[in-house]
């Protein structure tokens, strides 16, 4: 039976060389098939879209208040009812998911940002260097980074640019070891002394082959990144540790209808539902890149 | 699975330790107020003599070498807004709370999760590992601090059938402790669905098959051990994040833990608490990976003392 | 003559795949009496390893389905009609099996003590200290030395060598009437390898066992087997004693098989290999599975499917041809 299968490999393997596709061009192809992933894709999209247009489409602004019509339940002119203060719900879960998801992206850009600077360096030096940077790594992995953000929100102000760079700096670590690990394996592939001994120049190496190659598994892991970081955020929102009053984040609001939920529950479901879809989202769309991505990793 | 190894690990997570209390001891100092700037009543005078009191007019670097003396004597010093209590007394309340609440939690993650993620790689792609599987994405992607509300709303205000907050009965138990492990028996299912999935394409279990084994004996004493090593390397992880989960869970039910401890010591600057707080999290962490590694150790016997 | 301790008939399986049927094992028989040992000899996907699965009932079913044929253990049971429970009484006990690969076919986490001592638990009912004692002599009997210290390791603990010792161990615990060999020394060194085949001869001497041993290497096929049946696509081709099908060859295929391994006593210059490959069961036509290959085939080879030729007293060959063609 096994020459069988065998052979079926290589007659696969062998078809899909010949269309010679590159490995973007059939990675989408593999993540168009799953339609769970570009589901996920498409809604995401949706939301950045209104995340962007917010302060133009939604219907109240967010501090808006109307003390004659407090926590309402839901009806036509306020979709998801209004809080405790007479303010749209439906508003305040665009602006709050506005900032959660602004978070999301700019701490996670901070996370790619350190993690591929400290990998590249350690996995460009090697050696002894190399060495100790990655055992930092190992001993920082140890340190439940989260009880440290804390600290630092309450002592230092609970300011926004204050929250994504800690926020960025809780999830560098498994950046800076993927990009690492790239680095150190793609210096001494075949395909790169390959192309050296070819006369191909150093840039084109490094555009053609090291950056594509390495690219993969960091837009995965940053997709797995984003919403980590946007569940930190609430979390600590929630806590009141997070964004302030009078703005709102996700956390904060889900924070604001526990107060109130026995009375008026769609002040928790909605940013709740909110919040844990656009996670799902991120964690589909972030699965479907890896298998995508890592043919070898994904089962057909 | 050597002495040496048990006393290399220890010696490692010293200078980590002492890493962690200089840190948060100096964030604490350097960040701006302090933790009698809130009293609206104390008159400069009175704000010096509690100051003398508690050794904070002696310069920074004294009160730090100070600190880590009494650290040594496991003294975490008193507190500042709690009168007349020390640190050690009120962490000593607050632990037994949040360690109960995190085993029952860590016990309802394992029993859900194996059971789950059992059945599911008993019967792959039918009914019973679809269910399951659905399920723990639920319990993946949805944070704590929204399965608990959710679930308060279910069972506690809607159809009355358990208690919303305290930390009194048997019943308070329930709800907090099935949110707070609810996402860990998610990945716990996951993890053993995978486990044994893989272990049942084992060359050594047609072995077993051809031994003449009964399949409840090929699944017990041949698979659970190499298929479960993936969720033992996740139990710290998953420690790590029932303490953290702690505090929104206590924050939800008004458990009176370690957790609400810590926030409002944070909030109210009360630095000796803060950091007894901060310090017992991390040690606790740094002792549940520890002791998951060495029963990784002792499961797998290839992992050598390395 | 006495009765046979396994005796197949026209064993039938087919997987029933979503890419169409495999006939992985198409109209088979064999048998193996006391003290005898049955070479099975073909290429890998020849189906001579699906074929002693099958009746042991160690393959999924779906996607494996038997469609006919016995399977006779000592003269009464029919394996193929047993329920799951009596099928288990008898593998490890009645029927033990060794593998190719003896890294991966010993659990990794359990000691070679504990995993030596099971089928005696099991199937002989003793409990941990009796069987440790038993597994001592076995594990001695295989020549592993220190056998007391040895049950107390693990498999990565062990060379390649020790490893099938201890396998063979293991499956000879029970003391079974039939031990079915699969590959077992492929995966060893030259010099292990021979070893490997006199203890099995030897305890094959000692107990009077029947041995069913798989391979694809002809020159062990020669040294250790007394009957050898030659697999192609599912097929028996050809069965009949060691000196038959050596030296009374019948079939097209076994020839070309025995065409294309090298001799020592021969010097044949270039070595002729068999043109072509092995077909897709899936796409297999009503004629002979070899034709495509086969150097000898006619207009009906590629028709109809030959019937078993008797060479009396004992040597069948699957083929239309009356004898080979010298």
């Amino acid at each position: 039976m096994s020459s069988r299968t065998d052979s079926l490999v290589v007659i696969v393997k062998a078809d899909a060389e010949e269309k010679g596709h590159s490995l973007w061009s059939d990675a989408l192809q593999r993540l168009r098939k799953n339609k769970l992933a570009v589901a996920s894709a498409l809604f995401l999209i949706l939301e950045l879209v209104l995340f962007a247009i917010t302060p133009w489409i939604a219907p109240y602004g967010f501090e808006v208040q109307d003390l004659s019509n407090t926590v309402a339940p839901p009806s036509a002119e306020h979709w998801f009812g209004t809080d405790n203060l007479g303010r749209d719900q439906f508003s305040r879960v665009l602006y709050g998911g506005r900032i959660s998801m602004s978070v999301g992206l700019l701490a996670s850009l901070v996370s790619v940002f350190v993690g591929v600077l400290y990998g590249a360096i350690a996995g460009f030096a090697g050696g002894k260097l190399d060495s100790l940077m990655m055992r930092a790594v190992d001993v920082l992995y140890a340190l439940p980074f989260i009880f440290m953000v804390i600290i630092l929100m309450v002592y230092f102000g609970r300011n926004i640019v204050l929250l994504f760079v800690a926020l960025g700096l809780t999830q560098w670590l498994t950046m800076a070891r993927i990009v690492r690990g790239q680095v150190m394996s793609l210096r001494h592939k075949e395909f790169v002394d390959a192309a050296r001994t070819m006369g191909v120049s150093s840039a084109t190496i490094v555009l053609r082959h090291l950056i594509p190659n390495s690219l993969g598994p960091v837009i995965v892991y940053l997709t797995l990144t984003i919403p980590s970081i946007i569940l930190e955020e609430a979390f600590l929102s929630f806590l009141g540790l997070g964004v302030q009053a009078p703005m709102a984040s996700w956390g904060t609001l889900i924070a604001d209808g526990v107060a109130v939920m026995e009375n008026a529950p769609w002040l928790l479901l909605f940013p709740a539902a909110s919040l844990s879809i656009t996670l799902f989202c991120l964690n589909f769309l972030g699965d479907g890149l890896r298998d995508a991505l890592d043919p070898k990793g994904a089962k057909d | 699975m050597g002495i040496a190894y048990i006393l290399k690990r220890l010696a490692v997570m010293v200078p980590v330790f002492v890493l962690v209390v200089t840190l948060v001891f100096f964030m604490i100092r350097f960040a701006p107020g302090g933790p009698f700037d809130g009293e609206k009543a104390v008159s400069p005078e009175i704000k010096r003599n509690l100051l003398a009191k508690y050794h904070m007019d002696e310069p920074l670097w004294k009160q730090y070498f100070n600190y880590l003396g009494d650290l040594a004597r496991g003294d975490l010093g008193p507190s500042f807004k709690y009168a007349n209590r020390t640190v050690n007394e009120l962490i000593a309340d607050g632990l037994t709370v949040s360690l109960e609440l995190g085993m029952i939690s860590l016990g309802w993650a394992l029993l859900i999760g194996l059971t789950a993620g059992g059945i599911a790689s008993l019967r792959p792609n039918t009914l019973w590992d679809y269910i399951p599987m659905s399920f723990s994405i639920l319990g993946i992607c949805l944070p704590t601090f929204v399965i608990g509300p959710v679930l308060v709303l279910i069972f506690g205000i809607w159809l009355e059938w358990l208690p919303v907050a305290g930390w009194n009965s048997w019943e308070d138990r329930i709800l907090p402790s099935l949110t707070l492990g609810f996402a860990y028996a998610a990945y716990i299912s996951r993890l053993t669905r995978g486990g044994l999935m893989e272990i049942r394409n084992q060359d050594f279990i047609r072995t077993a098959r051809a031994k003449g084994l009964s399949e409840a004996r090929i699944l017990i004493v041949h698979s659970l051990r190499g298929g479960l090593l993936p969720v033992v390397s996740y139990l710290g992880p998953a420690l790590a994040g029932i303490i953290a989960g702690a505090l929104v869970t206590e924050t939800i039910f008004g458990i009176p833990g370690l957790g609400r401890f810590f926030i409002q010591s944070a909030v109210n600057r009360d630095y000796t608490v803060v950091m007894g707080t901060a310090l017992v999290y991390f040690t606790l962490i740094f002792v549940c990976n520890f002791l998951v590694d060495i029963a990784y150790a002792l499961l797998d016997p290839r992992v050598k003392h390395e | 003559m006495s009765t046979p301790v396994l005796e197949v008939r026209n064993l039938k399986a087919h997987f029933f795949t979503r890419r169409g049927v495999i006939p992985a094992v198409d109209d088979v028989s064999f048998e193996v009496r006391e003290g005898e040992t049955l070479g099975i000899v073909g290429e890998s996907g020849s189906g001579k390893t699906v074929t002693q699965l099958s009746y042991l009932r160690l393959l999924p079913e779906p996607p494996l389905r038997i469609l006919g044929g016995q399977a006779i253990l000592e003269g009464h049971h029919d394996l193929l009609q047993l329920s799951p429970k009596k099928m288990r009484a008898i593998r490890g006990h009645k029927i033990s099996m060794i593998f190719q690969e003896p890294m991966t076919s010993l659990n990794p986490y359990l000691t070679i003590g504990t995993q030596l001592c099971e089928p005696l638990q099991v199937h002989l009912r003793m409990d941990r200290k009796q069987a440790t004692k038993e597994a001592i002599a076995a594990m001695e009997r295989v020549g592993l030395a220190d056998a007391e210290a040895a049950l107390k390791r693990y498999p990565h603990e062990f060379s390649g060598g020790m490893r099938q010792r201890a396998m063979i161990a293991m499956a000879l615990t029970t003391r079974p009437r039939l031990l079915i060999a699969d590959e077992p020394t492929t995966a060893l060194d030259v010099t292990v390898q021979a070893q490997i085949l006199k203890l099995l001869k030897d305890i094959q001497k000692e107990t009077g066992m029947a041995i069913v041993f798989i391979t694809h290497d002809l020159g062990v096929v020669a040294s250790v087997a007394d009957k050898v049946a030659v697999m192609y696509a599912g097929h028996v081709m050809e069965r009949g004693s060691v000196d038959q099908i050596f030296y009374e060859t019948q079939n097209p295929y076994t020839h070309a098989l025995l065409q294309s391994t090298p001799r020592i006593d021969l010097s044949q210059g270039k070595l002729p290999a068999i043109g072509g490959t092995p077909p897709d069961l899936s796409r297999l036509g009503a004629g002979c599975p070899f034709v495509d290959r086969c150097v000898h085939h006619r207009d009906a080879c590629s028709r109809v499917l030959p019937e078993l030729k008797w060479f009396p007293p004992d040597h069948e060959s699957l083929c239309h041809l009356e004898g080979l063609p010298v």
